[in-house]
């Protein structure tokens, strides 16, 4: 199972969080900056995998932007690459050629797209046409009755 | 709404999920919303709300939709990982998402599957074949294009079930044999060179190390192993080496063949290889290249880079230098390196244990007084040096070692040792618990008229610490070397074997407790709880009724003060005597042992803990001393040299020294077959390992035993009798289960007859005698039943199950009701012509205590015979089922050695008797306990009084005690053998009833609720 997922840029920014599991405010606040250290600390040409507690860290970085995925121990790390990798061409496919501003504007299509493919911690559909799909079928919610949405983030 | 989920953490989980609530009770039309419904379901969800949101997610799960019963999958799925017992009733449906027809919700249904088949793999054997077809369909491309990744069919799908199929083919040679053929078929398709087709690959091979071997198979997977290790890919060379280390448990051999790639792996640049190559070396080292291994992981945590590194390596290399030193002098060295680089984030087991070693010693007193002489010695060497960079826990060891032993050293005399000391509390980095170990060492070397002045210095400069634990040791200090008479009554030389006893549970103060509560006071409540009770006490209650039964029950006091329950309870009240006593004999060590029988025990015990102080660094490196033995004299210095080659070659043979010699395999943790004698004395720690004394009665002995006991005890036969009788009674369905065994079933008869006719007692034996003979007469008939141990004949026992079969040995087993004990018997029966030799049962099991019963053991099984073994277990973990693992090892005629691993599953119901108490008693008891489940069961209606024929169902089946029924509501007790109580309230509501259950024991109420919810649905 994953534990977490993490999106920061080269400078160390925080660009997209998701927590699988419960962790406490200041718990993710030290693990955000344990990994933005350990991460961007690694030299050129090591592996993309990393040891943290009892966890597995894979990162991988995608031009300015670092991936940084945490799965428990006995998961299989090329598998969890190929996780990270099926997240970058799925936004690629939505955005069009996809980049750093991107997710920083539409941080919530971002989340979106990750809550499609990955739920709760598991690996929910790597079909790139049908995440496409439903995408696409829930932005057309949001436009038809936004008077509701609104209503319910003012709510929230 | 979803959007805001995942972006803000929900601050109030009320409103939260009223609206889900209300969401989802909208049985919206419009398939998004409904989506998005259980999308944001299966996020972090809290526990409390599942019963609320469960209907209707299980609802979801007859969708027409696909997407929707996937996610619906999805969600019960995480609530099975949140609180398993809730979804349990719907293990079908689960089936059913598993025959799915979109191949999706079948992918979502693996989720459920492998961790329900990583908890009970003998449950879902028979899903072998199901899983072996899908799998064969998938890697065959027979699923729509959706599902391809890069053109490689469903990898995800695949590498699941990869996973599952290996834990279902462990130790099973008959379901590994399903298997074979598909994951040959995964491995040939496999065959492209992407990052997704390694990583079925690398799940290939590890399942096929998991599952039965199978030869060809193994060729196969070593091949890839091997193409992985040498790949020029650094992610694929990780995954190579981890394969290894996963693999060399089983096959030493293959470090062989890799051993220039692993040497290569030690150097290199990045430190995850290098960690991961290390932990490699870990798994092979023996006695012979232990020093290499050592110093490279020494090496490595020079510069080791985070504190939890550190301390999983510190705690490696404690554990091999304990397990395989060669010498004394290393072993102190490397000892010293591990403190001072551990420093104070070490386990506090490792110091702990480390005295523990030096204290106890070990066989010979000569080759003890070494040990610690040079212990001492170096000690006082690192105390002249700079001692300001030692970790506090070293300088506590330290102090600890020369207080005890200094004496036995000639060059240093107690004023030298006494002012290093002194200069040592000099020091500003000194914790004031490192000042205290200090007190005391000086406390035991103050002697002579040198001794006392220093001592009388020191003793003024802390008489007056604020430290109150300092202040009273240098009062010990001042007052014991005034009077050397009374110190050596009170520190005795060399009595640190004297094992001290410990009353751990407290018993001392039940008296007072008991007095309190009678006079009023509210039972003690540990910080926990209380801190459970205030959270829960602003949760929303999703409970249908309030506290009704058990406020009316809190005004009993405890009126009867003669029966003993209500007192030990009281005493499970206190939050000492149970909590202690359910975590039975674990670590003893690391509590500090301040009370004692006769009162408080201030003597070197308070210093067990370290304190956590900062500031670690090398201080002594252990590559010194390798001259004065000859067999590692040529370990390699491992700096890097002009001639690398050769220096690589050197250090491969001084690695893998060894290796090729351990061929016997070895399936679970470390080869140990180089047993080493501080390896012995480790083993002996409490709580470490369990004795694996095995013991029992070859066929002969067997019979002896059964004539002799015959013979001797009538009284004990009509004990058993009796008992047996009772055990009857109470598990009426017990002659149905037990019915397959003649032998069995005539035997308590007799016993009956001869407890009551005195005369019909020789007829007993006469009857058994001549059973006797004719099972000698038909040897080849080894019905393990007629093995039994006679006085275990009679009593409840199941039916004997075969465990596993190695060569011509067969395991079978069985568990008996021995009154208040759970007897585990183990049958081996050898059907071969020949003797089979050191035979060796090891049984262990994180859930049980196993103690070994029968006091002599079998080495040797002759020739179509039987021994039989008996085990004592009891609960230390409860669980829905618990699990023994075993290990048989024996060598075969021609001299092979053999092991084969096997389990015993047995239910917790078997553990489970009736509490018999009153009402009044009831009351008291449920207030004090701690942990609690509450859920609704099935009311099974016989027409009129559904309740009372429930509970009554309910206590037949399970062995529990029905204390009362009024009106709608009902209470049952019961006991976890040995005594750990658990309290049932039921109540008819709504159609269901419901149940709600409380003991101190935090897992029994889960567990007891599971079997409730087994025997309601199986009526």
């Amino acid at each position: 199972m994953m534990r977490f997922l993490l999106l920061f840029s080269r400078q160390g920014k925080l660009r997209l969080q998701k927590w699988f599991t419960p962790i406490s405010e200041r718990e993710k606040k030290k693990i955000i900056r344990d990994m933005t250290n350990m991460v961007l600390a690694r030299q050129p040409r090591s592996c993309n995998f990393l040891d943290w507690k009892d966890l597995k860290i894979i990162y991988k970085r995608y031009a300015s932007l670092y991936f940084c995925l945490a799965i428990e121990n006995q998961e299989n790390e090329l598998l969890a690459l190929e996780i990270i990798h099926r997240y970058v061409e799925l936004l690629d496919k939505y955005f069009g050629n996809v980049c750093e501003l991107d997710i920083i504007f539409n941080f919530e299509k971002a989340y979106f797209i990750l809550d499609e493919f990955i739920i709760g911690g598991e690996v929910q559909e790597t079909s790139k046409q049908i995440v496409n799909r439903s995408i696409e079928a829930s932005d057309m919610l949001q436009e038809d009755d936004s008077s509701e949405w609104y209503e319910v983030e003012l709510f929230g | 709404m979803k959007r805001l989920s995942s972006t803000f953490m929900p601050s109030n989980w009320l409103s939260r999920a009223q609206r889900w609530r209300k969401e989802l009770d909208l049985q919206s039309t419009n398939l998004i919303e409904v989506c998005m419904a259980l999308t944001v379901v299966s996020q972090i969800f809290p526990k409390e709300m599942i019963p609320a949101i469960l209907p209707l997610v299980e609802e979801k799960l007859n969708h027409p939709k696909e997407i929707i019963r996937r996610k619906a999958v999805l969600a019960l799925y995480k609530f099975y990982l949140i609180a398993p017992n809730q979804v349990q009733h719907i293990h079908n449906k689960f089936r059913k998402a598993l025959c799915d027809k979109d191949p999706g919700v079948m992918t979502a249904s693996l989720h459920i599957y492998l961790q329900m088949i990583q908890e009970n793999p003998e449950g879902y054997k028979d899903l072998t074949g199901s899983f072996v077809n899908i799998l064969k369909q998938v890697v065959g491309g027979k699923l729509p294009i959706d599902f391809n990744y890069h053109s490689v069919p469903a990898p995800w799908l695949q590498i699941h079930l990869l996973r599952i199929l290996s834990f279902l083919g462990k130790n099973d040679l008959r379901t590994s044999e399903l298997i074979y053929e598909v994951l040959d078929e995964s491995l040939r398709r496999a065959e492209m060179n992407r990052n997704i087709t390694y990583a079925i690959l690398y799940e290939c091979v590890k399942c096929i190390y998991t599952i039965h071997p199978k030869s060809n198979l193994l060729e196969k997977a070593a091949k890839c192993i091997g193409n992985f290790v040498l790949s020029p890919d650094i992610n694929l060379k990780y995954l190579g080496l981890k394969a290894l280390t996963y693999v060399i448990q089983q096959d030493p051999k293959m470090a062989l063949q890799h051993q220039m790639t692993i040497i290569e792996c030690l150097d290199h640049p990045d430190l995850i290889i290098k960690r991961e190559t290390l932990e490699l070396l870990f798994r092979i080292t023996n006695a012979q290249n232990v020093v290499v291994i050592v110093e490279k992981m020494l090496e490595f945590l020079q510069n080791s880079p985070d504190d939890y590194t550190t301390i999983d390596l510190v705690g490696k290399v404690a554990e091999l230098a304990e397990k395989y030193a060669p010498d004394n002098e290393w072993f102190i060295e490397t000892m010293n390196t591990v403190f001072s680089l551990g420093g104070d984030t070490m386990q506090p087991d490792i110091p702990n244990s480390f005295l523990k070693l030096l204290s106890e010693g070990f066989d010979s007193v000569e080759e003890d007084r070494k040990l610690r002489l040079f212990a001492v010695d170096s000690y006082v060497s690192l105390l002249q040096g700079e001692t300001r960079k030692l970790p506090q826990c070293f300088l506590q060891v330290i102090s600890w070692v020369l207080g005890e032993y200094s004496h036995l050293s000639e060059d240093h005399n107690r004023s030298t040792v006494l002012r290093l000391l002194e200069k040592l509390l000099d020091m500003k980095q000194t914790s004031s618990e490192t000042k205290c170990w200090i007190l005391m060492a000086m406390t035991k070397l103050c002697e002579g008229t040198a001794g006392v002045c220093v001592a009388q210095q020191v003793s003024e400069t802390y008489i007056s610490s604020m430290d109150t634990v300092l202040r009273q040791r240098a009062q010990e200090l001042q007052h014991l070397s005034q009077d050397s008479e009374l110190r050596e009554e009170v520190l005795p030389r060399d009595s640190g074997l004297d094992p001290m006893e410990i009353d751990s549970s407290l018993s001392f103060l039940d008296e007072f407790v008991s007095g309190a509560l009678a006079a009023g006071a509210a039972p003690y409540k540990p910080p926990h709880q209380r801190q459970e009770e205030l959270a829960e006490a602003k949760v929303l209650s999703l409970e249908p009724y309030g506290l009704a039964l058990p406020i009316s029950m809190s005004s009993c006091s405890i009126t009867d003060r003669h029966s003993p329950t209500p007192l030990s309870m009281s005493s499970g009240l206190s939050g000492d005597s149970t909590d202690v006593s359910h975590r039975a004999g674990l670590k003893l060590d690391g509590v500090q042992r301040v009370w004692g029988r006769d009162g408080y025990l201030a003597k070197k015990e308070s210093v067990e803990e370290a304190a956590p102080v900062q500031g670690l660094t090398p201080v002594h490196s252990p590559s010194l001393q390798n001259e004065g033995d000859g067999s590692h004299s040529q370990t390699p210095t491992p700096t890097p040299t002009p001639e690398p080659d050769r220096e690589k070659e050197q250090l491969a043979s001084s690695l893998f020294f060894g290796v090729s010699s351990q061929s016997s395999v070895c399936l679970m943790g470390k080869p140990d077959s180089t047993f080493n004698r501080r390896r012995k004395a480790k083993v002996q720690a409490p709580g470490v390992t369990e004795q694996l004394s095995s013991s029992v009665a070859p066929v002969s002995n067997a019979v002896d035993n059964l004539l002799c006991n015959n013979l001797q005890d009538s009284n004990i036969n009509s004990v058993s009798a009796a008992s047996s009788k009772q055990t009857c009674e109470l598990s009426p369905r017990v002659p149905a289960a037990n019915g397959t065994c003649n032998t069995d079933c005539g035997l308590p008869e007799s016993d009956r007859k001869r407890s009551n006719l005195s005369i019909s007692r020789d007829n007993g034996l006469v009857d058994a005698d001549s059973a006797l003979s004719e099972d000698q007469g038909s040897r080849s008939d080894l019905c393990p039943s007629s093995y039994l141990p006679a006085e275990l004949c009679g009593l409840y026992r199941s039916e004997i199950a075969p465990l596993c079969t190695a060569h011509s040995l067969e395991l079978s087993a069985c568990h008996v009701h021995q009154g208040d004990d759970m007897i585990l018997i183990i049958f081996i029966s050898n059907s071969s012509d020949s003797q089979v030799l050191q035979i060796r049962l090891d049984l262990k099991s994180e859930q049980l205590k196993v103690t070994c019963v029968s006091d002599s053991s079998v080495e040797n099984i002759k020739s179509h015979t039987v021994a039989v073994y008996q085990y004592s277990l009891a609960v230390k973990r409860p669980g829905v089922d618990v699990e023994v693992d075993g290990t048989l090892s024996f060598l075969l005629p021609a001299g092979t050695p053999q092991t084969k691993h096997f389990s015993y599953k047995l239910p917790l119901t078997a553990f489970i008797r009736p509490l018999l108490i009153s009402t009044e008693e009831y009351g008291t008891m449920w207030l004090g306990f701690s942990h609690e489940v509450k859920q609704n069961l099935t009311l099974v209606d016989d027409g009129c009084e559904p309740l009372t024929f429930t509970l009554n169902l309910l206590k037949n089946r399970l062995q529990l005690h029905l204390v009362e029924i009024i009106g709608l509501e009902g209470i049952l007790a019961c006991r976890l053998l040995q005594n750990q109580p658990c309290l049932m309230h039921c109540r008819v509501h709504a159609g269901a009833l419901a149940v709600w259950l409380r003991s101190p024991v935090p897992e029994l109420p889960d567990c007891l609720v599971y079997h409730c919810q087994r025997v309601l649905q199986e009526k």
